[in-house]
């Protein structure tokens, strides 16, 4: 079977395009804070989301709804209603991350597909079984922590399927487990959506350096004549013990692109694609391509040549966790 | 409240670590976890010295519970977690793995690494079994309220980081094997030399992070002294102290004499300060703007 590309849409406009450029499936979420890209100007109203979903399906694409942070104490009727408004909007499926959530999505709307967001960082086959039994769980997105032998292992052990991550951010932390970014501004990824958000961000000029803080903590010097990587706090530049350098991990961005034939040998069902925050044209290029990718792999073809790389805006790639070279 | 002592968090070596459960006997605390969270590569150093130090502490009145560890994928990694229940004691979950091995109606306790945001993830643990809730240590003191209400009503009992590193994430890759230029199953445990963890600096050299193997914790000591109060009356049972290298059976003291009323939040704090005249104290998840802030004046040389 033809492994699914799942792209991302942040706006209506990303949508269609990522509909037009050949995505089978796309994934986007509600403008507020029920999902973990709570990005001012981002995401979809409720009639948007509708819409968007009629006219993915008019296409033949899948359409699913990321409702994957976690719901704040006392205000858990906002994400059951995102829940409830992603079934009658016609989503093909929910991504979720909460367990409260995930019981309250299988007895409420049991007719709504489930799948298990990375922010649930499920990173064994007994884990996800145990999703798969407790909540109907009928896909998992894997963090990014795995290596291609470790993700074949767990597509051995589950009927679950499996969709990885094979371009764009890469968190090098156990995804929903992390909370460097509230730590340092207040704002995190599980209870707010957001990580290492630009509200925080400050560039200082100072004689031709330029430093970039978070949350007034500088984690980023450069030249002035060279680029400025935007101060994601995992992967800042710190110094411990007389040593400066970026400890966790270098100002990256993952392409396992050339990966995707062992991916499908390790049972793969689904490719996704990082972004919600990224351009339509953006989306359509990266789509284009990795449905190409796919198709031609289907067909017995050579991999078309990579053409990611000047995508990612000038950052070095890195294929993660996947070729095992963390372990 | 009562006083729990959590997991420790850092590679120690078996002498020390015994060393430190054998003086915890002492310390004027209610409850001690114990076990490895951090890495499995760590256990089999100290795994023997397990059994001896749970028999210590059940004998001197505390109760005594297992953590998992936090982040398990390895098929090694499963098998130990797998056998924590039947070690005798009860098992503290601090990844949801652990649960696909506890059999129904088998009573666990939660961690401080299993994400537990809201009513509807108490209620679901509760009727699986769970009568102890360590919330995560981001949660501000306004969602620990109402999570503590909703538990009463289920019979949960719950926690809150009161002292110590604070956790703030855990990875596949190990960074003190980086910082050395290894892999992590080549690490040669690079951790060992740091007993509380490596201090990490921003480049104005401002103390910000630090570094355990494959965890990154803050560089502040949380300190709860001044929620303390507050917890109090929202109905919070215990406050959980994490191990340090040093000073920790005067940390328990402090804290016990603080929930006393022999002391008040200031006195405390001061003193914490003095213990190790180097660590900074934050409160900010509790009641501030930050996990890094801190609601007390800093501390005094």
């Amino acid at each position: 079977m033809v492994m699914e590309i799942v792209c991302p849409a942040g706006t209506p406009a990303a949508l269609r395009a990522a509909v037009k450029a050949g995505a089978h499936t796309v994934y986007c979420g509600f403008a507020d804070e029920t999902n973990a890209r709570n990005f001012p100007g981002l995401n979809f109203d409720r009639t948007e989301m509708r819409e968007g979903v009629a006219f993915a399906h008019s296409h033949g694409t899948k359409v699913l709804i990321a409702i994957n942070t976690f719901p704040r104490a006392g205000d858990e009727a906002i994400w059951h209603r995102a829940v409830s408004d992603a079934e009658s909007c016609g989503a093909d499926a929910v991504i979720l991350a909460d367990i409260g959530l995930l019981d309250y999505a299988a007895r409420s709307h049991p007719g709504l597909r489930r799948h298990l967001s990375v922010q649930a960082a499920a990173a064994n086959s007994d884990v996800i079984n145990f999703y798969a039994e407790a909540f109907g769980v009928k896909r998992v997105v894997l963090p990014r922590v795995l290596s291609l032998p470790e993700i074949a292992v767990i597509n051995a052990e589950t009927d679950v399927e499996t969709e990885v991550f094979v371009f764009g951010g890469l968190c090098v932390m156990a995804e929903g487990r992390c909370s460097l970014s509230s730590y340092a501004t207040g704002l995190s990824p599980n209870m707010n959506g957001v990580c290492s958000p630009a509200s925080h961000v400050e560039y200082h000029d100072d004689d031709g350096v330029l430093d970039a803080r978070l949350g007034g903590y500088t984690i980023h010097r450069v030249e002035q004549d060279e680029a400025a990587p935007y101060p994601t706090l995992c992967k800042g530049c710190f110094g411990t013990n007389g040593k400066t350098g970026h400890l966790f991990e270098d100002p990256v961005s993952l392409n396992a692109e050339r990966l995707i034939p062992q991916l499908q040998k390790a049972g793969v069902s689904a490719l996704k694609i990082e972004g919600r925050q990224r351009s339509r044209s953006y989306v359509a290029q990266v789509v284009r391509n990795f449905r190409a990718t796919v198709d031609a792999l289907e067909a017995g073809k050579p991999m078309p040549e990579g053409m990611l790389a000047r995508l990612s805006e000038g950052q070095a790639m890195t294929t993660g966790a996947y070729k095992k070279t963390w372990r | 409240m009562e006083l729990t002592v959590g997991a420790n968090q850092f590679f120690w070596s078996a002498d020390l670590w015994a060393s430190f459960y054998d003086d915890l006997a002492n310390a004027p605390v209610d409850r001690v976890v114990l076990g490895e969270l951090v890495c499995s590569k760590r256990l089999p150093f100290y795994q023997d010295r397990i059994p001896e130090a749970i028999a210590t502490l059940l004998e001197a009145g505390k109760e005594v519970a297992l953590t998992s560890l936090a982040l398990i994928t390895l098929k090694r990694e499963r098998k130990l977690t797998s056998e924590l229940t039947g070690m005798g004691v009860e098992v503290e979950i601090n990844d949801l793995t652990a649960l696909a091995y506890l059999p129904e109606g088998t009573r666990f306790s939660v961690g401080p690494l299993v994400n537990v945001y809201n009513e509807g993830t108490i209620a679901w643990l509760a009727a699986r079994g769970a009568t102890r809730v360590c919330l995560p240590p981001e949660l501000p003191l306004a969602s620990v309220e109402i999570l503590t209400a909703t538990a009463a009503k289920l019979g949960v009992a719950i926690e809150v980081w009161g002292h110590g590193r604070l956790p703030l994430a855990i990875s596949g890759r190990c960074y003190h094997a980086r910082l050395h230029g290894r892999t992590k199953d080549n690490c040669q445990f690079a951790c060992e030399d740091d007993p509380d963890g490596l201090d990490i600096s921003t480049l104005d050299g401002q103390p910000f992070l630090a570094m355990n193997g494959v965890q990154t914790l803050s560089d502040s000591y949380a300190c709860s002294a001044y929620q303390a109060e507050a917890l109090g009356k929202a109905g919070v049972a215990a406050l959980r102290l994490s191990p340090q290298s040093s000073g920790f059976g005067e940390l328990c003291r402090l804290y016990r004499q603080l929930l006393d009323g022999k002391h008040d939040a200031t006195y405390v704090a001061d003193a914490i300060g003095r213990i190790d005249g180097n660590i900074r104290l934050s409160d900010g998840f509790l009641t501030g703007a930050r996990g890094a802030d801190w609601s007390g004046k800093p501390a005094q040389p």
